[in-house]
């Protein structure tokens, strides 16, 4: 009788594994343990392919945990009982390979899109190109500097503005940056944009994001780069075009008001 | 040979515990013990060196939990020890170092020897029938090139600045150059020597075990009717050989970037805390992107390292409790060679973010998904020899399950950090530690718990006590899901892993109670090991005595006597058939030895089996 309750307490015990695994997944967004709102224009795709792997995911966990729980209780029953003698089916084998295989190379081709697009595929038009940046984001321990070039679009010289830990972008615009560090490796992460780029030394890597709300975003240091790398945080505020413009102008003013 | 051995239909000793080494020759105590030469007495002794480093590596892990959960208040206990400077109050650089060490003992000096060290030497001349290894003091030598590897490891919390605190990934240039980081002063050139000489015992003991699976199985012992835990060694042995000598040629090199002045993974004029860089290190011409390729070259193979032994464990224990052949046994051989070889090709995976090429990216993301489809056929596999069984709950068949359970959610998380686009937003956020845990403890921990469970009569003679046993694995399993579990919600959210005190952050803020749920099962996690630690050292001296085959088992350890002596088999061997004859049709016992030719089996003789 010992034995019985131990046995029903051990399927119990498994049992919980997915019932409580999808409960917490359900309740994540009430207790805001889930996407922080994505205000990108690319941020909405990338919750959809991390759903669409979700419910992939969650159907294969739910199914082969509950067919474990099932056979855990129901095989458990006797013991010293008749088995089933087999040493496997290769019809079986054929189909559990043949559909994951399957179904991973969805995952993986539906995943380049949005990949190229964010990565590789960079405004040619517009205002800012990879060529002509709208600024430089600096990275070193434990800070960011934020440069714009002077009114020519030159990043060298007397008159390009340096911002630290700040970045003022406009809303709606294709905003494209070159990320550089000057000293060991960091990482520009922008949870709401779900943008993130190591920044290397020795490299000037091109970065691209689209904001469609106004406000101000955690920007967050995503590779260890040192004993303050937990305090590297600086702030993303997107405005609207003429509040940028008007930012810029202002400091420009105060940059030619200092020499 | 054994004198008083009356011969059954078995040619095996009722009586089960025969020493039959003591006839032949008397070592003295440090050729016995310290200086053994015997396949399993080494197995032994890195099973003791790497439950130490367990308990030092766990006790890391509740420092950085601590601080996660209360940030920057006096620890408990290990503060005074770990930051006696600041009355037990951990320092941002203190809290890098405990990450980067807890890392670096977990796998290096505790996963990889429990898995490799431990049982790769104690059942591979066991299961195959063989006297010992290819090359016992080469094993000996191997055993004792891991030491200068923990003592240089240990120095290195002593060395000025502190450990190591670059994680345990190494990134240059924050660990190659020496202003960069107080733990890349003498502390990183020590973790380079550590690691060196780990990889140089790895190495002994993976040309051991290959050599003695390709060369010394017993008559008939074709590869497949090997055990799967054989296979899960030898590929996981095969992958050290070819990935090893990458990652100590990496070391090197960042050693000789550190000490020599040599520029392999420095930038040209690159600045650190704003001071001009030394005149070599102006024109240093290197890239910080090489070391990234060359350590994941070894690292992902390593992450395989550190779970096909374990699916082999399972497996083994699986059929053994389940009483019934292991479903599909080619398949989950050929898989495990599967995500062997795809292991080599997929590193880049771990430098989505890193600047790479985005276009490599996608090759190694393609590459990358596909390792999940053998893991897939694996956990089938697994399903269908439960099916139709007749399942012995024992404690190491409960890990043994705990495993298939917990390998599901570590495996399936990894399909989203597979992927390119969503990588974006979750590389280096708590869902990869989520991920990574899932599969490194939850799966091979709890099988190196299962199969310790469960080799143990064959280890020392003795069963360890089942109701301790079976309290153990209760209270592990829900704090390990505790633990583990909600750190993939915090993930998503954003969290980001390595960072002392997100709470700073506004995405972060709401986060601490969650962190500190997590923390307290932690600890409950840690403290719960008590029943395992008395269950452990308890049943060594005060176990019930078993014979031969307390698990009615068929591989071929459990013909040699309990624990095997010198030499480990008594009688001449032949393997007629695979390794999980259970239940065959006909037969008047449920299972056939490997060395008992199934048309004709007698009732094998041995005693009955506790619950």
């Amino acid at each position: 009788m010992k034995f019985n309750l131990f046995r029903v307490f051990v399927v119990l015990l498994f049992l919980a594994v997915p019932v409580l695994g999808v409960w917490t997944f359900v309740d994540a967004e009430r207790w805001k343990m889930w996407f922080p709102e994505g205000v990108t224009t690319y941020a909405g795709e990338i919750d959809f392919l991390f759903d669409i792997i979700l419910w992939m995911v969650a159907i294969t966990f739910v199914g082969t945990e509950f067919l474990l729980v099932w056979a855990i209780w129901r095989f458990s029953k006797k013991e010293d009982g008749k088995v089933t003698y087999t040493h496997g089916n290769h019809t079986l084998e054929v189909v559990w390979s043949a559909v994951p295989a399957l179904l991973l190379i969805f995952i993986a081709f539906s995943q380049m899109g949005a990949w190229s697009t964010i990565k590789m595929n960079f405004p040619d038009e517009g205002p800012y190109t990879v060529d002509a940046p709208m600024m430089e984001v600096i990275a070193g321990q434990f800070d960011w500097w934020v440069r714009y070039p002077d009114e020519e679009g030159n990043f060298r010289g007397e008159d390009v503005i340096d911002v630290p830990f700040d970045i003022h972008v406009p809303v709606n615009t294709k905003v494209v940056f070159r990320l550089k560090s000057r000293d060991v490796l960091h990482s520009f992460f922008v949870p709401k944009f779900r943008l993130k780029q190591d920044a290397v030394p020795g490299m000037s890597i091109p970065v691209w994001f689209e904001a469609t709300e106004t406000g101000s975003y955690d920007l967050i240091c995503a590779e260890l780069c040192g004993w303050g790398h937990y305090k590297m945080a600086g702030r993303v505020h997107v405005l609207e075009e003429q509040e940028y413009e008007d930012w810029l102008s202002q400091k420009r003013s105060e940059l030619y008001a200092n020499d | 040979m054994s004198s008083h051995a009356p011969a059954t239909p078995l040619g095996i000793d009722p009586a089960g515990t025969v020493h039959s080494s003591h006839e032949h020759h008397e070592l003295g105590f440090w050729r016995r013990y310290i200086f053994s030469t015997d396949h399993k007495v080494i197995g032994l002794q890195f099973l003791f060196t790497g439950l130490v480093m367990l308990l030092f590596g766990g006790l890391m892990a509740m420092a950085i939990r601590w601080q996660l959960a209360y940030p920057w208040t006096e620890m408990p206990l290990v503060g005074k020890i770990l930051f006696p400077e600041t009355g037990g109050v951990a320092t941002p650089e203190g809290y890098t170092m405990l990450f980067t060490m807890h890392g670096t003992l977990m796998i290096f000096f505790v996963i990889i020897p429990l898995l490799t060290g431990t049982f790769g030497n104690f059942l591979i001349p066991l299961m195959l029938g063989a006297p010992d290894m290819a090359f016992p003091r080469l094993n000996m030598i191997g055993y004792w090139f891991w030491w200068p590897g923990i003592v240089l490891i240990l120095l290195s919390f002593g060395a000025e600045g502190g450990g190591p605190a670059a994680g345990w990934t190494s990134y240059p240039p924050l660990s190659t150059i020496e202003t960069a980081a107080p733990g890349s002063l003498q502390g990183q050139n020590l973790w380079l020597l550590s690691l060196t000489f780990v990889g140089v015992s790895s190495m002994m003991g993976a040309i051991n075990y290959v050599t003695t699976i390709v060369k010394m199985r017993a008559p008939g012992m074709t590869y497949f009717r090997m055990p799967l835990s054989i296979w899960g060694l030898f590929i996981s042995a095969l992958l050290q050989l070819f990935a090893l000598p990458v990652l100590t040629a990496a070391g090197f090199m960042q050693l000789f970037d550190r000490v020599l002045d040599t520029g392999f993974f420095t930038p040209t004029n690159t600045t650190i805390n704003g001071l001009t860089p030394e005149a070599g290190e102006l024109a240093a011409g290197g890239h910080p992107l090489l070391w990234q390729h060359l350590f994941w070259f070894y690292s992902h193979p390593a992450v395989y390292i550190m779970v096909l032994p374990a699916m082999g464990f399972a497996s083994d224990i699986l059929s053994v409790n389940a009483r019934k052949p292991i479903f599909g046994y080619k398949p989950m051989a050929y898989s495990m060679a599967g995500i062997a070889g795809l292991g080599f090709i997929v590193w880049g995976h771990h430098m989505f973010m890193s600047g790479m090429n985005p276009a490599v990216g996608l090759v190694f993301m393609t590459a990358t998904v596909l390792i999940a489809m053998p893991s897939a056929v694996k956990v089938f596999n697994w399903l269908g020899t439960l099916w139709g069984s007749s399942i012995r709950l024992n404690t190491s068949m409960l890990f043994a399950l705990a495993f298939v359970s917990m390998f599901i959610i570590g495996g399936l998380s990894g399909i989203w950090m597979a992927c390119t686009a969503v990588d974006i937003y979750i590389h280096d956020t708590y869902i990869i530690v989520a991920h990574f845990h899932y599969v490194v403890f939850a799966g091979s921990v709890l099988a190196i718990f299962g199969a310790l469970y469960h080799w143990f009569p064959k280890m020392f003679g003795r069963m360890m006590n089942e109701t301790l046993g079976k309290i153990h694995f209760v209270g592990t399993f829900i704090f390990t899901n505790g633990v583990f579990y909600m750190m993939h919600q915090l993930g998503i959210a954003g969290l980001m892993r390595r960072t002392a005190d997100p709470y700073a952050y506004e995405t972060f803020a709401h986060m601490q109670p969650m962190n500190q749920f997590i923390s307290i099962c932690a600890f409950c996690l840690l403290f719960w090991q008590v029943f395992f630690v008395i269950n452990f050292f308890g049943s060594m001296f005060l176990g019930k005595r078993v014979g031969r085959n307390p698990w009615k088992a068929c591989s071929l350890e459990w013909v040699a006597p309990s624990p095997p002596g010198h030499g480990n088999f008594d009688r001449e061997l032949a393997v007629h058939h695979g390794p999980y004859e259970y239940g065959v049709p006909g037969q008047r016992e449920d299972y056939c030895p490997q060395t008992v030719e199934i048309d004709a089996a007698p009732t094998p003789v041995e005693e009955p089996v506790l619950a």
